[in-house]
Parts: C-alpha cells; structure tokens; sequence
C-alpha cells in the first residue's frame, strides 16, 4: 500500500512539473510586462534583430517597473477603444447566442419529430465546417445587407454558430425526460417547461457553453481579419500582434491586460469548462 | 378495438403539439443558418460555375483553374501533412498522459495546468513564440497545437476512461489479466466513442492553427507552412472571387463526405 501511494505521488510530481512547463509562457509574459525596456532590448535583440541564438531570460527582472502599465493605461486612449471592442463583440455574440442558440438546443433534445434527426445532422456538419469554407458565403450575404466593415458583420454569423447548441445540448440531455411527461400529464404548456423545468435544470449545458464561447471569441482572428477593414473597429486578439519587438515591454504589457479577462473566466468557469469539454463530445 | 382507435388519436395529438413545439423552437435558429449559411453557401455553389467581374457560366473551368493552381496544390499537400500528423500526435499524447493520471486521485489541479492553455489568446503568446520559434516552421506549427489542444483531449480521455466499468476491470484482474493485456483487450475497446470524439474535435480545431500561423509569419508565410487557410485569405484578398467559389464547393463536400462516413461508423459502433 505504501509503495502505492509512493508511486501515485511520484506521477503526480512528474505530471505537475509538466503542467508547470505548459503554462510557461504566461510567464514569460508576465515577466516581461515587468521589465525595463533597457533589459528586454538586452534580452530579445540576438533573436529579433539577428534572427539567431537564444534569448536570455531573467527570473525576477532585476529593476522591476510599471513604466509599462502606466503608459498603457494613462498615455494610451487607443488601447481602451480596442478593449472595449473585444469586450463588445464577445459579449453580444455570446447573448445572441443564448437567445437563438438554447431554443434550438432544447427542440433537438426534448422533440423527436419527423425530421429532427436530419437537422440534427445538418447542424454537426455546419459546427464542423471551418470557417474558411464558409467565409465566401458570409462575404456575399454581409455585402448584401451592407453590414461590411461593421461590428455585426462579425457577431451576427457567430450568433448563429451551430458549436454552443451542442454544448447546450448536452446539459438538457442529462434531465429525466419523465419530468417533462408528468408536466404535461399535470398541463404544463411546452413554453412553460422549457421555462420552468429546462432553463434552472439545464444550466450547466448553456454555463459551458458561454465559458468555452468567451474564450473562443475573445481570441477570434479569422473573421475581423476579413471583415473588418477600419482598425478602429479591431478587437484586441488582431491588434496585439502588430506592435513591434521594439516596444515589447509594452507588447507584454498589454498581453497581461488582455489576458485577464480570459483567466478570469478560466478560473471561475473551470467545472463548466471541463463538463463542456465532455458535452461537446456526446452526441444522439 | 375502440380503445385502441382513442389512444393513436390522442397520440398523434402529442405527436402534433410536438411538432409544433419543435417548429417553434428552432425557427429562430433555423432562419439564421438559412440565410446567414446555408442560402448564401447555394450562390457560392452557383458562382462557382460562373467567372467572378461579368458572371458567365463557364462549366467545371474554375474547378480546373484551381487544380492546376500551384498554390491550391500546395495548400492542399500541407494542410494534408499538417492535419495527418498533428492530430494522431495529439490522439496518443493525450492518451500516454491521461492514462496514468486516471488512475491517480486529485487530479484536478494537474488537469487545469494543461486546460490553461485553451484560455490564452493567441495574441499574447505570440510575442513568446517569436521569441522561440523565430523561424516559423512546420515544426513550430505543430508544437504550438499540441501545446494548446492538449488539455482537452487529456480530459476527455480521462472521462473515457473513468466510465470504463470498475468490474469489468476487476474482473479481468481477478482472471489473471496482466494490466498490458487489460489495457489492449478491455479499456482501449471501451474507448472507442472518446476516440471519435477526440478526432472530431481536434479536426475542428485544427484549422485554428492559422491564427498561430498567420500572427507569427504573416500572410505570406515560408512554403511549407503556407495553409488552404492563407490561400483562402489572399484569395479573398485579391477578391478571386471565383476561385475562392470553386475551393469551398471542394472543400466544404470533402469535409462533407468525411463527416458522413465518420457518423456512419459512429451510428454502427452504437
């Protein structure tokens, strides 16, 4: 039994130190954010101005500053327009998803009418198309209704993503369906079971949903890079990678602040997460 | 016999009221994927027969434009590379690491180290990337992915696993099995549905590695990295409109096509 629980501590040693290595580059990041621009210049410049070496990395920077922070937070206007942008799509996106997308969830859950099953396909093969295949298709109905170069132009084909439904989905498979008979032998309309029975027993599903929904489109690159042509309107996730090495202390700055939020949520939706991970696997 | 006539009455009531119950739930979801997808996806099929600036039909000729196309050819071959070795990678890696940390407790902690990445927004590493990967090779593509992909498959896996039945295990182990021949004959048997799910969802995501792709090298990346997805991108660019069309009808049906025959050994492994 000892020798058990010897080896068990071992592989979880081993396996910790690995997850350690993983989350790396967060530290590089914040650690970064720290430094003086003199020390980042020392550390970064053999790979970015000579294209060769390594860089030499400190532990704890030995001046640490906020000059970084200060400047992105109090010099730069810029910055909050961009955030803010981030932080606007991603919210609208994801209440447009709840409305549209847990109505469709609970009709492929709970009604096995004519037809269903082949919507039902229909919709995986929709979740599964990257977004390249489709971004003619968007291109062409956005020009229509003139929304190019607007913010809806992102959030409104994202609204109607096939992905969360299945996340959703899977939480309002795991209620009895005998619930929703005994609601009705007691003449409980549909309308009021999704209300009063789906919607509070159904959380979990729509929870995971929007944890792995924000971290998706607080990260999205593929549709503001073609629909967006005003930078103005960029979200942070496009903007970010266009400052230069030079400014890296700034760079590193502005990637802690843009990754608070998606931490955040990674750490208060941790359960949601792991269970959407789960749900987004069953299927039928 | 009257009874009978009453009960397929009143059935085909419910059967009614749950059409309609079904109709009206998922009209509002529905009547976006028809007109924010599936209407616009049946133009692109049209125009993909057409020439982009004056509309003519021109038969199967942008389909044979594309496939004499260096490019498409290119993207084609190291899209098929990228996915071909990054997603059985990522498959058994994630099945070596979630094997031993099934069978240990409080994995919780362990397990969000690996989820973390998921979380990071591919801007902010970027910069750590470049600082490593420099060069942008098809090596640094596929680390990054298994890097960020890898949490997930490590937790479904470890679901799998955890549904395995514990008597069947102890079963096996009381008959004399060896853990070897348990693993080989019971568990990886057992784990078939994670397996399709995996495979799923790492397809799914594999195509996110643009974000990695085009962030660290940009539009116009070196050859071996260079993806159907930049193609797409610079098609779109340069308005190659028609082009673009053909691609996607290719694409989207053999996407399509796969997704079909997946299900198919999905519905049979039920």
């Amino acid at each position: 039994m000892k020798g058990k629980c010897f080896a068990e501590a071992c592989v979880k040693l081993l396996f910790t130190a690995m997850g350690l290595v993983v989350c790396m580059p967060v530290f590089f990041v914040v650690t970064g954010s720290v430094m003086g621009s003199y020390d980042l210049e020392a550390c970064l410049a053999p790979v970015f101005r000579e294209g060769k070496g390594f860089v030499g990395w400190k532990l704890i920077p030995d001046y640490p500053t906020v000059e970084h922070y200060v400047r992105l937070l109090f010099k730069t206007p810029q910055f909050f327009v961009l955030f803010w942008n981030s932080i606007r799509m991603t919210v609208l996106i994801l209440a447009g998803q709840l409305l549209v997308g847990v109505p469709a969830a609970w009709a492929f859950a709970v009604y096995q009418v004519r037809g269903s099953r082949i919507l039902f396909g229909l919709y995986i093969v929709l979740m599964l198309m990257p977004f390249q295949v489709t971004m003619l298709s968007s291109y062409l109905v956005l020009n229509r209704l003139s929304l190019l170069n607007t913010q809806l132009a992102v959030i409104l084909p994202a609204v109607f993503s096939t992905f969360p439904i299945f996340l959703t989905y899977g939480g309002f498979r795991e209620i009895p369906a005998e619930l929703f008979e005994a609601a009705r032998i007691d003449g409980a309309g549909e309308l009021y079971i999704f209300l009063r029975i789906g919607l509070p027993l159904g959380k979990g599903g729509m929870l995971s949903g929007l944890v792995l929904g924000f971290l998706e489109y607080w990260n999205m690159l593929e549709q503001p890079l073609a629909f967006l042509e005003n930078q103005a309107l960029w979200p942070l996730s496009l903007y970010l990678p266009q400052i230069s090495w030079m400014q890296a202390g700034f760079a590193f700055g502005a990637s802690v602040i843009m990754l608070l939020p998606a931490v955040f949520i990674f750490v208060i939706g941790q359960d949601y997460l792991e269970q959407g991970i789960v749900y987004a696997g069953l299927k039928g | 016999m009257r009874r009978r006539w009453r009960f397929t009455q009143r059935s085909s009531a419910i059967y009614r009221r749950k059409r309609r119950a079904f109709a009206g739930f998922l009209f509002g979801s529905l009547s976006g994927v028809t007109v924010f997808v599936l209407l616009p996806f049946l133009d692109v099929i049209r125009r993909s027969f057409t020439t982009a600036v004056t509309g003519d039909f021109v038969g199967w000729e942008n389909y044979r434009r594309i496939f004499d196309n260096q490019a498409f050819r290119l993207a084609v071959q190291n899209t098929l590379r990228f996915t071909g070795v990054c997603i059985p990678l990522l498959v058994v890696v994630g099945l070596v690491v979630a094997l031993p940390l099934s069978r240990i407790r409080e994995t919780e902690l362990i397990k969000s180290l690996y989820l973390f990445p998921l979380a990071l927004p591919t801007a902010t590493v970027v910069i750590v990337w470049r600082m490593f990967f420099y060069e942008a090779d098809f090596q640094s593509l596929v680390v990054s992915y298994l890097w960020r992909n890898l949490g997930y498959t490590v937790v479904l896996w470890t679901a799998g696993i955890k549904s395995i039945p514990w008597d069947i295990l102890e079963a096996a182990k009381v008959d004399g099995a060896s853990a070897l021949q348990s693993l080989f004959r019971i568990e990886l048997p057992n784990l078939k549905g994670s397996f399709y799910t995996i495979v799923v969802l790492s397809f799914l995501n594999s195509f996110k590695i643009y974000r990695e792709a085009y962030l660290v090298a940009g539009a116009y990346p070196k050859q071996e990295i260079y993806l159907l997805q930049h193609l797409f991108n610079n098609w779109f660019v340069n308005l190659e409109l028609d082009k673009m069309a053909a691609a996607a009808v290719c694409v989207g049906g053999v996407l399509f096509f796969g997704i079909m025959l997946l299900q198919y050994f999905w519905d049979r492994e039920r």
